[in-house]
C-alpha cells in the first residue's frame, strides 16, 4: 500500500510540474493573474508530494520490504540501520527521486521566501524550475519507477555495495545534489531574465544567494567525496581525476565563475550578458554530470544505470534543455542594455580575469573527460585520459588565479592601483617568500614546483589576512577604532576572506601532501619489521576476523618511534556476501607530523602479506581548506544583505516601474 | 583608453586565454592519450615499446607466480597471451579466470611492466573494453560469462 502511494504522488507531481511550468508563462505573458498566480501553490504543491513520496521509499527501505524490486535490488535485513537509509539514494531509482525532491524544494523555497522578487519573475523563474522538474519526473515515472513490485516478493534483498556502506558517503550525494540542483534556481533566474529583457543590479542580488548556497553545498559534496576515497579505497590517493570526480568538479568550477561574475552585476550592472550565459552553462554542466553520471557510458561505483535507453532519454532531455536554453540567449543576450566598460586594472578587471581563467579550466576539464568517449562513439578506438593529462593542463591556469584572487580584492571598483594594491600586499609577499625559504631549507632537493605551490598557497593565506587587517584598519587608527571596524565588517566581506584562505590552506595541503609523502611497499610475515619515516611497524601477522555483515582478515602492527610504542594499528581487507565483493579497509592514524597510512594486500602464499605503508604529511589540510571555504560561504550566507528579504525596498521601486 | 580599445583588449585577453588553454590540452593529449589494446592488439599490431598503453583481458590460468611484493601473470583474450610484471598491492578481486586491466609499458623483452592493475570490485563485472576484446577473439560467451 505504502509503495503505491509513493508512486501515485510522484504521478501527481509530474502532472503538477508540467502545470507548474505552462500556466504561469503563458500568464506572465499574456498578462492573465489567474494562471500567473498557479506558480507558488503549485511549486509548493509539488515539493509537497515528493517529500511524501520520498518518506514512503524511505519507509519500504527502512521496514526491508523486498515485495519492492528496488528495495530487494539494494538492501538487506543485516544491513545498519543508516545504510538502509542512505541505500535509498544509493542506486539509480532513488538517488533519482532526491534529486527531483532537491529541485522541488528549491522552488518551494523560491515560492514561499522569495517575497521580495518582482511577481512577474518569481512566477517564471518557479515556471522554469517546473519545467525542469518534468524532464526528471518523467524519467522517474516512465523508466526509473522506484516502488515497482516483484511478484512473489523475495525473503532476502541483494545488500548495497559495501563501499557504499561508509558514514562519508551517505551524506555524499544529498550535498551533492543540493549543489548541483541549487545551480537550477540561477539557471531558472538566467530564462527568466532572458524572457523578461532585463538584468539588473536587484536581479544579481536574487541570484547571488542561491548560487552561494549551491556552491556551498557543492563544495561539502565533492571533499566528503575525496575524504571518502582516501579512506575507503585504500589507494591513498583523494583525488583520481575520474570521469565522475570530473563530473562533480566542473559545475563547481563554473559555479564560482558565477559566484563571482554575479558580483559584478551587482555592483557595476555591466557583465550582464557574460553572467547569464554562466548561469546557464554552471546548470547545464550540472545536468551533463548527471548524464555522465547515470547514463551507464561510464563504469564505477557511481554509474548504477546500465539500461541505454534511460540514457538516450537523459542525452535527450539535455539537448532540449540546453540547446533551448542556448537558443534563447543567442536571440535575447543583444537585448540585455550592455553596461559600462571598465579599466583593466580594477576589481572588475580581475574578477573578469578570473572567470576567464576557471571557464578556461572547466573547458580543458570538459574535454579531458569527454574526449574518450567522444573517440569511442567515432572511431571504436579505447583511450584513457590519466591525471597527467590533468595535472598539466589545469595547474597551469589555476597558478595565474591564485596569484590573481588576492590581488583582486585589494584593487577598489572602477579604476584600481595596481602599486597601491601591492604595497598593500607586501606582507604576504614576505610570508611566501620566507616560507618557501624555509622549505628550500628544510627539505633539501624538493622539486621546484613544490616550492612554488608552497609559496603559492601561503601568499593566498597571507593576502586573506592582509584583506581582513585592512578592512579593520589594523596598523592605520586606534585598536579601539579596529574593535569598532571589524565589529561592523559586513559577514560577506569577512566570508569572501575566509573562503580565500580555505584555498590557500588547499593548496597548501595538496603540495605539501605531495612533497612530503614517504610510501614504502612490502612483503611482510609475522614478526618482521619495516623502517618508514622514522617510524618502524613490526607486523605481528593476520587473522580472521567477523564483522556485522562481511568477514575480514585483519592484520595487527605495531609502530614505533624512537622505540616506543606509539599506535597499533589494524588494516583488513574484508569480504562481503550480499552483494559478494571485497574491499580493502586501510589502517589509518593521524598524527601531528602527518597520517600513518597502512593498506594490507593478500597473502603472498607462504605466510606473509604485501603491505603498502605511508606517512601523509598535511593531507588533512585539503579538507580542512575544503571545510574552512564552507565556513566562508556560510558566513557569507548569514550576511544580511544576502537575505532574500534584504533588498525589500528596492524591489518594490523595481515592481512599480512598467514591465519591458 | 577609448571604450572601443579596451572592448578589444578584453576580446584579446579571452583569446589569448583560450589559445593558452588549448596549447596546453595539445601538448598534455600528446603524451597522455593511453590507448587499449588487447594481448592480440600488443602482439599482432606490434605495439612500439616504452609507450604508455593500457592491456586487458583475463588472467590466464596458472600463471600467476608472486615473489615478495613482484607478481608476474599472463593476461590473455584466448587468442594471444602477454606476460606482465607488477609491483605492488594487487586488487582485492584479482584471481586467475577473472578480468583485469593493467597499465604500463612494453618492455623491450616484450614482458609488460605495469605500473597500475585494476580488477574491479564486483565479482561479476567484466571491464567493457575486455569484454569487447574477448567479443573480437570469438570467445565471448554472452551474458553466461558476466
Amino acid at each position: 500500500m505504502i509503495p503505491e502511494l509513493g508512486h501515485f504522488s510522484v504521478i501527481l507531481a509530474l502532472v503538477v510540474a508540467i502545470v507548474q511550468g505552462t500556466f504561469p508563462l503563458v500568464g506572465t505573458s499574456r498578462r492573465v493573474p489567474s494562471w500567473t498566480a498557479v506558480a507558488q501553490p503549485a511549486a509548493l504543491a509539488q515539493a509537497a508530494l515528493l517529500a511524501f513520496s520520498f518518506a514512503c521509499l524511505t519507509y519500504v527501505y527502512v521496514t526491508s520490504d523486498f515485495s519492492v524490486l528496488n528495495v530487494w535490488q539494494n538492501s538487506h535485513t543485516e544491513k545498519p540501520l543508516l545504510y538502509k537509509i542512505s541505500g535509498v539514494w544509493g542506486n539509480h531509482e532513488g538517488s533519482l527521486l532526491l534529486w527531483v525532491l532537491i529541485l522541488a524544494l528549491f522552488g518551494a523555497a523560491v515560492a514561499g521566501f522569495g517575497r521580495n522578487i518582482p511577481p512577474v519573475l518569481r512566477a517564471r523563474v518557479i515556471a522554469v524550475q517546473g519545467l525542469v522538474a518534468v524532464g526528471f519526473l518523467g524519467l522517474l515515472v516512465f523508466m526509473s519507477n522506484p516502488f515497482e513490485r516483484v511478484v512473489p516478493a523475495p525473503l532476502e534483498g541483494n545488500g548495497l555495495n559495501p563501499l557504499l556502506q561508509d558514514p562519508g558517503l551517505a551524506f555524499h550525494p544529498p550535498f551533492l545534489y543540493l549543489g548541483y540542483v541549487g545551480f537550477s534556481i540561477a539557471f531558472s533566474f538566467a530564462i527568466a531574465a532572458l524572457i523578461d529583457g532585463r538584468v539588473d543590479a536587484a536581479w544579481a542580488r536574487w541570484v547571488r544567494p542561491w548560487t552561494l548556497a549551491a556552491w556551498t553545498f557543492l563544495t561539502i559534496g565533492i571533499a566528503l567525496g575525496s575524504w571518502w576515497a582516501y579512506y575507503e579505497l585504500g589507494w591513498g590517493g583523494w583525488w583520481f581525476w575520474d570521469p565522475v570526480e570530473n563530473a562533480s568538479f566542473m559545475p563547481w568550477l563554473a559555479g564560482t565563475a558565477l559566484l563571482h561574475s554575479a558580483i559584478v552585476v551587482e555592483r557595476r550592472d555591466t557583465l550582464k550578458a557574460w553572467t547569464v550565459l554562466l548561469a546557464i552553462l554552471t546548470f547545464s554542466l550540472s545536468l551533463l554530470g548527471t548524464f555522465i553520471v547515470r547514463s551507464g557510458v561510464l563504469n564505477s561505483v557511481h554509474a548504477f544505470a546500465t539500461d541505454p535507453s534511460r540514457g538516450v532519454f537523459i542525452l535527450a532531455f539535455l539537448v532540449i534543455a540546453i540547446g533551448g536554453a542556448l537558443t534563447l540567449y543567442a536571440s535575447r543576450a543583444a537585448k540585455l542594455a550592455p553596461g559600462g566598460l571598465f579599466a583593466p586594472i580594477s576589481r572588475e578587471g580581475t574578477l573578469v580575469l578570473n572567470n576567464l581563467l576557471l571557464m578556461a579550466a572547466t573547458g580543458t576539464v570538459l574535454l579531458g573527460t569527454m574526449y574518450p568517449l567522444f573517440l569511442d562513439a567515432v572511431t571504436g578506438e579505447k583511450v584513457t585520459v590519466g591525471p597527467p593529462f590533468f595535472n598539466s593542463t589545469f595547474a597551469p591556469l589555476m597558478a595565474p588565479l591564485v596569484i590573481l584572487m588576492t590581488i583582486g580584492p585589494m584593487l577598489p571598483w572602477k579604476r584600481g592601483d595596481l602599486s597601491g594594491a601591492l604595497a598593500r600586499l607586501k606582507f604576504a609577499a614576505l610570508l611566501a617568500a620566507i616560507t618557501a625559504a624555509l622549505t628550500l631549507y628544510v627539505t633539501a632537493g624538493i622539486p621546484p614546483l613544490a616550492v612554488g605551490g608552497i609559496a603559492l598557497g601561503t601568499w593566498v593565506v597571507g593576502g586573506a589576512l592582509a584583506d581582513v587587517a585592512e578592512r579593520w584598519g589594523v596598523g592605520r587608527v586606534q585598536w579601539r577604532d579596529v574593535v569598532a571596524r571589524a565589529v561592523n565588517t559586513p559577514r560577506a566581506a569577512l566570508g569572501a576572506a575566509i573562503a580565500h584562505a580555505g584555498v590557500g590552506v588547499l593548496i597548501l595541503g595538496i603540495t605539501g601532501s605531495l612533497a612530503w609523502e614517504t610510501e614504502r611497499l612490502e612483503a611482510m610475515k609475522p614478526g618482521q619489521s619495516v623502517e618508514f619515516a622514522g617510524y618502524t611497524a613490526v607486523f605481528d601477522g593476520a587473522r580472521p576476523a567477523r564483522g556485522p555483515n562481511y568477514d575480514a582478515i585483519r592484520g595487527t602492527f605495531r609502530i614505533y618511534q624512537d622505540n616506543a610504542l606509539i599506535a597499533v594499528m589494524e588494516p583488513e581487507t574484508r569480504r562481503f556476501a550480499n552483494p559478494p565483493m571485497a574491499t580493502t579497509e586501510a589502517a589509518i592514524r593521524p598524527r601531528f607530523g602527518g597520517d600513518i597510512y597502512i593498506a594490507m594486500g593478500e597473502s603472498t602464499g607462504d605466510g606473509g602479506f604485501a603491505a603498502r605503508l605511508y606517512r601523509k604529511p598535511m593531507i588533512h589540510w585539503i579538507w580542512s581548506g575544503a571545510l574552512i571555504m564552507v565556513l566562508g560561504g556560510l558566513l557569507s550566507l548569514s550576511d544580511r544583505r544576502h537575505r532574500v528579504g534584504a533588498p525589500a525596498r528596492r524591489a518594490a521601486a523595481a515592481a512599480l516601474a512598467p514591465a519591458e | 583608453m577609448k571604450p572601443k580599445r579596451r572592448r578589444l583588449l578584453f576580446v584579446v585577453t579571452g583569446m589569448a586565454m583560450l589559445a593558452i588553454a588549448v596549447g596546453l590540452v595539445l601538448a598534455a593529449f600528446e603524451d597522455n592519450l593511453v590507448f587499449f589494446n588487447s594481448p592480440t592488439d600488443v602482439v599482432e599490431k606490434k605495439v612500439a615499446p616504452n609507450v604508455r598503453i593500457r592491456l586487458g583481458g583475463l588472467v590466464e590460468q596458472d600463471s600467476v607466480l608472486k615473489m615478495g611484493t613482484t607478481t608476474t601473470f599472463r593476461v590473455t583474450d584466448t587468442r594471444h597471451s602477454v606476460a606482465v610484471r607488477y609491483t605492488g598491492l594487487l586488487p582485492d578481486l584479482f584471481r586467475e579466470g577473472q578480468g583485469v586491466v593493467t597499465e604500463g609499458r612494453l618492455g623491450e623483452d616484450g614482458v609488460f611492466l605495469a605500473s597500475t592493475v585494476l580488477a574491479k570490485h564486483d565479482e561479476n563485472y567484466m571491464p567493457p573494453e575486455v569484454a569487447d576484446a574477448l567479443k573480437k577473439s570469438g570467445h565471448w560467451m554472452g551474458e553466461a560469462a558476466k
